[in-house]
C-alpha cells in the first residue's frame, strides 16, 4: 500500500518536480517513473522534504557536490542519485 | 461571466522569475495592491539556471563606460536591436546592478571590496578593441542569487503571491484594453477572474518548443500564447540563440571548454567534418559556425544514432585524469543525462535551442505596444511586458551573454515605474469587464473537459518539437522551411483536438499540461511562420540560400499575428535617446 495512492497527491508530487533547473527535471521525471509507487510512507516524506530544497542545493546534492545536512534524506538521495 | 469569482487588483503580474520579481517589488513598494501570479514557487522559476552574470560598466577592473557596452550590444544584436532601447539599458545598468548589491545580493567582489568583474564573450573595451571585464556575477549562481534577493525583497513589500496558479487568458475590451487575466489555480481547478489596471506579463522563454532546448518544462510561452490568443502581435520569432553541443535527447548543455581543451567533432563515418568547414581553427570556430557545420551534416545524412540526429563529441583521448582534472563535473554530467562516459565513448550532441529574442513588442517603459493601422504604432492600455517574454528589443537578432538579466532587471524596474505612473495618472477605478471576459477560456476548458477522444497532448506536442528541431533550428534551409510551414500548420490543427482521460479538477496537471501546449503551438507557429519569411542571415537566423545581412529590404522587425498566421513588419529604431547612431558594419569578431 502506497501513500501516493491518492492521485491527487501524487499529482502534486509530479508538479513539484517542475524546476527551474532542466537538469532536475529530468533526473526527477526518471526518479518518479522509476521509484514513486514503490516508495512507503516514510520514503514519500523524505522526497516531498527534498523537493522543497532550493533548485541548485538539490543539484548539488545529486551530483553528490553537497552531502545532505540530515542523514534522515540519504537513503531517499542515494536512490536519487542512481536514477 | 456567470458564476466565476472574481478578484480586483491594482496590478497582476505573471510570472515570478527575475523580470516579473522586478516589476512587482516597484509596484508594492508604491503600495499598490499586486497579485503575482506563478506556476511554481517563484524561487524556482528558471531565473535560477543563470550562470554567467549580469554586465553593467562600472569599471571596477579597468575603465569602461555604457557607451562601448551600447557599441558592443548592438553590434551584437547585428543592427536588429533598437537603439534607444539599448542606449536605455547600457545607462541604467550600473543604477540596476548597485540597486541589487544593497538589496544583499552576494556578489564576488574584488581585495578593494568593489564588486568583481570577469570577461564574457562579446563584451569589449574602446568599440571593439579588446575583450572587457564587464560581468557581475555571483559565483556560478547568479540567476539564483538574483532570484533568491529579489523574492526576499517582495515578502519585506508585502506582495501577494498566488503559487501555482496558471495564467490562462488575456481580457480585453472592445477598445482592446487589457483588464486583467483568467487564470486557473491548480490546487482546486477553480477558475478566476483577476480584474486590474494593468496586467504585466513576465513568463519568461518558450524553448520548449524544441526537441532539442536548456530550457525548464515550465518555459512554456504562456504569456505569449495568451498575447496571440488576445490579437496581439508576437516580435522577432523567428530569433532563437542556440548553443552548439547540448546532450542529445536531454538538453543538458556541455560546455564549449570541452572542445577547448582538445574535444572535437564527429559524424557517424567517424569524420573529423569540423576540417572541412573551418580548416584552421576546425572545433574552436565560433559557436555560429560549428552548429551550422553539425546541423548540415544532420540535415545531409551524415548524422550518428538510429535516425541520423545527432553529433558525436569524443574527448576519450584526453584520457580520464585530464577530463577529471580540467573538465571537472563533465564525466557525471555526460553519464547522467547521455548515459556514456567520455572517457571511453563520445557524448551524442545537437545544436540546443537556449534562448529566445522575440516576444511581446512593448516600449523602453514596457508597455505592450502594435501598429495603430495608420502608419504608426499605439499603445495597448493596460498591458505591460518585460524580460524574455517581451521584445523591446535589446538583443535584437542575438543577444550577449550576461545582458538577460540585465534586460529583466531594468526593465523589470521600467515597466513597474509606469505602471505606477498610469495607474496614479489616470486610472481610478477599475474599468468594466465586458460580459464575455471569461468565455473563450471557459470554452476551452470545456472542450478539453468533455473530449474523450482526440489527439494526446504528449503526441502532438512531441510532433511539434521534432518539426521545429527539423525544419526550423539552428541552420535553416528553404526547402526543409517550407515543408515546415505546412507540419507546424498541421500540428496546430491537431492540436485543437486534444483529449486528457483524467477529468478531475483538483490538482490536475494533464490538464495543465494541455493548457500550455495551447501556448507553445502559437510560439512554434509563430517562429516557422515568421522565419521562412525573412530572406536573410542576420543573427541567429541563419539561412542557406540567404547567407548574408541584407540590410535594404530586411532590416526590420517581424510581427506575427495568430490570426490567419498574417505577417507585418515595422522599422528598426536606428536612433538612440541622445547619443549617436552606430551604423551597420558587418559583425566580425
Amino acid at each position: 500500500m502506497s501513500s501516493v495512492s491518492d492521485d491527487r497527491s501524487r499529482d502534486r508530487i509530479f508538479w513539484h518536480c517542475r524546476r527551474g533547473l532542466l537538469e532536475l527535471d529530468l533526473l526527477l521525471q526518471r526518479f518518479v517513473a522509476r521509484h514513486l509507487d514503490a516508495l512507503d510512507d516514510g520514503q514519500t516524506a523524505v522526497f516531498v522534504e527534498l523537493l522543497e530544497y532550493d533548485d541548485n542545493d538539490l543539484f548539488d546534492m545529486v551530483m553528490k557536490r553537497a552531502e545532505p545536512v540530515n542523514e534522515r534524506l540519504s537513503p531517499v538521495l542515494a536512490l536519487l542519485r542512481d536514477v | 461571466m456567470g458564476n466565476i469569482a472574481r478578484r480586483q487588483f491594482d496590478a497582476v503580474v505573471v510570472g515570478a522569475g527575475g523580470s516579473g520579481l522586478r516589476a512587482a517589488l516597484q509596484l508594492a513598494e508604491a503600495n499598490l495592491k499586486v497579485a503575482v501570479l506563478s506556476k511554481v514557487f517563484p524561487t524556482r522559476s528558471h531565473t535560477v539556471a543563470a550562470q554567467g552574470g549580469v554586465s553593467a560598466s562600472l569599471g571596477n577592473e579597468e575603465p569602461d563606460n555604457w557607451h562601448w557596452h551600447m557599441y558592443d550590444t548592438v553590434k551584437g544584436s547585428d543592427y536588429l536591436g533598437d537603439q534607444d532601447a539599448i542606449e536605455f539599458m547600457c545607462r541604467k545598468a550600473c543604477d540596476a546592478v548597485v540597486e541589487l548589491e544593497h538589496y544583499g545580493m552576494p556578489f564576488d567582489r574584488l581585495d578593494n571590496g568593489k564588486i568583481y568583474q570577469r570577461p564574457f564573450g562579446g563584451h569589449t573595451s574602446n568599440y571593439g578593441e579588446r575583450a572587457i571585464k564587464r560581468a557581475c556575477a555571483a559565483a556560478d549562481r547568479t540567476g539564483h542569487a538574483m532570484l533568491h534577493t529579489l523574492y526576499q525583497r517582495n515578502v519585506r513589500a508585502h506582495t501577494q503571491f498566488f503559487v501555482e496558479w496558471m495564467a490562462l487568458d488575456l481580457i480585453r475590451n472592445q477598445a482592446g484594453d487589457v483588464l486583467g487575466v483568467v487564470a486557473l489555480e491548480m490546487e482546486t481547478g477553480e477558475v478566476m477572474i483577476l480584474q486590474a489596471k494593468a496586467t504585466l506579463l513576465a513568463t519568461g522563454g518558450a524553448g520548449r518548443i524544441y526537441s532539442a532546448s536548456t530550457n525548464a518544462f515550465i518555459n512554456t510561452g504562456d504569456g505569449l500564447g495568451m498575447a496571440a490568443r488576445a490579437g496581439i502581435p508576437l516580435e522577432d520569432m523567428e530569433f532563437w540563440q542556440f548553443h552548439p553541443t547540448g546532450v542529445a535527447g536531454a538538453g543538458v548543455l556541455i560546455t564549449e571548454g570541452v572542445r577547448g581543451e582538445g574535444g572535437f567533432l564527429l559524424n557517424k563515418n567517424g569524420e573529423r567534418f569540423m576540417e572541412r568547414y573551418a580548416p584552421t581553427v576546425k572545433d574552436l570556430a565560433s559557436r555560429d559556425v560549428v552548429a551550422r557545420a553539425m546541423a548540415t551534416e544532420i540535415k545531409e545524412g551524415r548524422g550518428a544514432g538510429k535516425d541520423g540526429e545527432y553529433i558525436l563529441l569524443k574527448l576519450d583521448h584526453l584520457g580520464g585524469d585530464v577530463i577529471d582534472k580540467r573538465l571537472p563535473g563533465i564525466r557525471e554530467i555526460a553519464k547522467k543525462f547521455a548515459n556514456v562516459d567520455p572517457a571511453t565513448d563520445p557524448i551524442p550532441v545537437v545544436p540546443t535551442c537556449h534562448y529566445q529574442m522575440g516576444g511581446v513588442p512593448t516600449n523602453v517603459a514596457g508597455q505592450a505596444v502594435m501598429p495603430d493601422g495608420k502608419g504608426g504604432e499605439k499603445i495597448i492600455k493596460g498591458l505591460y511586458a518585460a524580460g524574455e517574454c517581451a521584445c523591446v528589443s535589446v538583443h535584437g537578432a542575438n543577444r550577449l551573454g550576461t545582458n538577460s538579466l540585465l534586460d529583466l532587471l531594468v526593465f523589470g524596474k521600467s515597466a513597474g515605474e509606469q505602471v505606477v505612473k498610469d495607474i496614479s495618472a489616470d486610472v481610478k477605478s477599475l474599468p468594466d469587464l465586458p460580459a464575455d471576459a471569461a468565455d473563450k477560456t471557459m470554452a476551452r476548458l470545456a472542450r478539453l473537459d468533455s473530449a474523450t477522444s482526440g489527439e494526446r497532448v504528449n503526441d502532438v506536442g512531441a510532433e511539434m518539437r521534432r518539426t521545429m528541431q527539423a525544419h526550423c533550428g539552428v541552420f535553416r534551409f528553404p526547402d526543409s522551411m517550407a515543408e515546415g510551414v505546412k507540419k507546424m500548420l498541421a500540428v496546430a490543427e491537431r492540436a485543437k483536438s486534444t483529449f486528457i482521460t483524467d477529468k478531475s479538477k483538483v490538482f490536475n496537471t494533464a490538464r495543465v499540461e494541455a493548457l500550455e501546449l495551447d501556448n507553445l503551438i502559437e510560439v512554434a507557429l509563430s517562429t516557422m511562420i515568421s522565419a521562412n519569411a525573412r530572406q536573410e542571415s542576420r543573427g541567429a537566423h541563419d539561412r542557406s540560400d540567404f547567407p548574408n545581412r541584407d540590410d535594404v529590404n530586411w532590416m526590420k522587425h517581424t510581427l506575427w499575428y495568430k490570426e490567419g498566421n498574417r505577417l507585418e513588419y515595422k522599422p528598426v529604431q536606428l536612433k538612440p535617446m541622445t547619443v549617436e547612431s552606430f551604423e551597420p558594419k558587418p559583425r566580425v569578431y
